[in-house]
């Protein structure tokens, strides 16, 4: 009988992924999501650029490269294209909260029918450990080397709370994937994203609090110790926006 | 014989891009080229099409590469300054090998610059537009008839060599209004084998990427491209040829410059000055070969632009330097008049030739 195996939507191909990383897991859950709700042949990922940028080589589906922070226009793109396609974008802090701002804003206030997978890792891994719009206030990183200064540097972006705001989004769901129990809400929150957007629903972004040890200068284990003594204080978990959940409660 | 209609310049080009099967449009408000949107605002949803008023420029172009990713006919346009914020998008497109039609409908610059017509975007749109090495076919309408024309043309170039067309047009064309038959026998679009629409689970997953870690491999796919970009200059190149039986003064110009020199030229001719004229239609692939057998016979050579001297670079390469090439031009939103052009002719004229 087998009890654990790779999921279809998952390609053969080794990952670059540091040793401690948390994608794998992330890509793992979103694998498996697919899986389960029968959808890789008409799913269509798009990759980012940053530390997931390669993306496109590890989901079995067809995937997209798009330019830095540009996911969610490609995505609509494609989703306006061909609706009947899931579409869902992989997006890191840089591409997400910084550079991509406005696409993100925008997307989620159209409520584009699309899904966002959000790694939040606090740092511009790919390009070897910069501040990032997600570093911590104090956070020492190669662009912060005195520690992130918010006199200088401003505080920063939460992505959750931000976009909550709006009334365009469907949900918006912050999880972690440093324990099992976290990795097993994560999931639970990314399979609701993809649901909303096959029921139609709209707008739906998972962000998903990762580590990163290699730029964070931390051994496996204490980075994911880090995610519960400073990541979370400042980034707390749960729902931001349900707002099918939300019009249920009003009946 | 088709009926004509009297249209814009902006709306014969955005109905012939539905005519010619664009179903999804993405823009940004920017003048001169507004009525392109506003046509598609009202059009895109009576036919099940797409208009979408983007955030940004960027967020336009980066929505014509998720459509054109899954194979459908897409198009863009802008002016100016919103083509240099697609020029990301433009190297992307590249990188990737998707076909797009992009518009643009100059205006004076640089910066913010003016809201009159120029043509200061040739550099820009004829060697690249952003980073990289890559081409985009550039087509340079000079009536409301080839604003539609140059529209299909462009969509199926697109397709046919998978790479971004651009209609290089200015603030004139975009305005004017003159009549146009707007029918064509339309060729279905290629197969497209590669477009990410899922896999059904009945193939390997498709990528669209520009990504290349490997030199060699990104060495390879640049030769790739530029072999099919030769296949485009053997294929594609178009212009017209004006007077040019007998003319000892040449002019080259496109667009506004070109129906200006027009005139110049048949009051020129009626003074017994032979003046005659290259307009490029496709300013990449520049047409080398009648400016280099024109450069056997003609004296001299006067490149009017409203830029300060762009497209003269290519008339002096493909002439090979071999006869005097002068400019005449007007910038910042002016254009150049009859007279002045006509005053350059006669100056050649006299010159005759001379340095």
């Amino acid at each position: 009988m087998v009890v654990f195996e790779k999921p279809h939507a998952l390609t053969d191909v080794p990952m670059h992924y540091c040793p401690g990383c948390t994608h794998g897991i992330v890509h793992r859950l979103v694998a498996e999501v697919i899986d389960e709700l029968g959808i890789e042949g008409k799913t269509v990922g798009i990759a980012p650029v940053g530390c997931s940028v390669m993306a496109y080589n590890y989901f079995n589906c067809d995937m997209i490269e798009a330019a830095h922070g540009r996911a969610p226009a490609v995505a609509t793109g494609v989703k306006r294209a061909e609706p009947d396609n899931i579409v869902f974008t992989y997006q890191g802090d840089g591409d997400l909260a910084s550079i991509g701002t406005a696409e993100t804003v925008h997307s989620a206030a159209r409520n584009e029918n699309i899904t966002v997978i959000f790694i939040n890792n606090a740092i511009y891994g790919m390009t070897g450990g910069q501040m990032a719009p997600t570093s911590l206030p104090g956070q020492v990183t190669q662009t912060s080397p005195y520690g992130r200064d918010v006199k200088l540097c401003g505080y920063p972006v939460k992505v959750c709370e931000m976009l909550s705001q709006l009334d365009g989004p469907e949900y918006l769901e912050r999880v972690a994937v440093n324990n099992v129990k976290n990795i097993k809400n994560a999931k639970k929150a990314i399979k609701k994203a993809f649901q909303n957007q096959i029921d139609g629903k709209g707008f739906s972004l998972v962000e998903v609090i990762s580590s990163c040890p290699t730029n964070w200068g931390l051994t496996p284990q204490n980075a994911l110790k880090w995610i519960d003594e400073k990541m979370i204080p400042y980034y707390p978990l749960g729902v931001y926006k349900d707002r099918s959940a939300a019009k249920e409660e009003t009946k | 014989m088709s009926e004509k209609v009297l249209m814009k310049g902006n709306e014969a080009l955005a109905e012939a891009a539905i005519i010619a099967g664009c179903r999804h449009y993405f823009g940004y408000p920017i003048t001169p080229q507004t009525e392109v949107a506003a046509y598609m605002a009202k059009r895109m949803p009576k036919i099940g099409g797409t208009f979408l008023q983007a955030e940004s420029e960027i967020a336009a172009i980066n929505m014509v590469y998720g459509v054109s990713s899954t194979g459908h006919r897409v198009m863009t346009s802008s002016s100016s300054p919103g083509i240099s914020l697609k020029g990301e998008g433009l190297s992307y497109l590249a990188g990737s090998d998707l076909p797009a039609l992009v518009i643009n409908v100059q205006r004076g610059g640089p910066g913010l610059g003016g809201i009159q017509p120029s043509q200061s975007d040739y550099f820009q749109a004829t060697k690249g537009g952003a980073h990289g090495d890559f081409h985009m076919i550039v087509l340079a309408p000079a009536s409301v008839q080839e604003m539609a024309d140059l529209t299909v043309k462009g969509f199926e170039l697109a397709d046919k060599y998978r790479m971004t067309s651009m209609v290089l047009a200015d603030g004139t064309m975009g305005q004017m209004m003159e009549p146009v038959s707007l029918e064509y026998d339309i060729k279905p679009a290629p197969e497209k084998p590669w477009a990410t629409t899922g896999t059904k689970m009945q193939r390997e997953h498709n990528i669209i990427n520009s990504l290349s870690l490997v030199p060699e491999e990104l060495e390879r796919l640049n030769i790739e491209r530029y072999k099919r970009y030769d296949e485009v200059e053997k294929n594609e190149v178009m212009y017209e040829e004006y007077m040019m039986d007998d003319a000892e003064i040449c002019i080259a110009a496109f667009g506004i410059a070109a129906r200006v020199s027009k005139n110049a030229i048949t009051e020129a001719r009626r003074q017994g000055i032979k003046a005659g004229m290259i307009r490029p239609i496709t300013l990449w692939p520049f047409p080398k070969a009648p400016f280099k057998k024109a450069a056997k016979s003609v004296k001299q050579f006067i490149s009017v632009e409203l830029s300060m001297g762009q497209m003269i670079e290519d008339v002096r390469l493909a002439t090979e330097c071999r006869v005097p090439v002068t400019l005449c031009n007007r910038v910042g939103g002016m254009i150049p008049s009859p007279e002045m052009v006509l005053e350059a002719i006669k100056e050649a004229a006299k010159n005759g030739g001379a340095r």
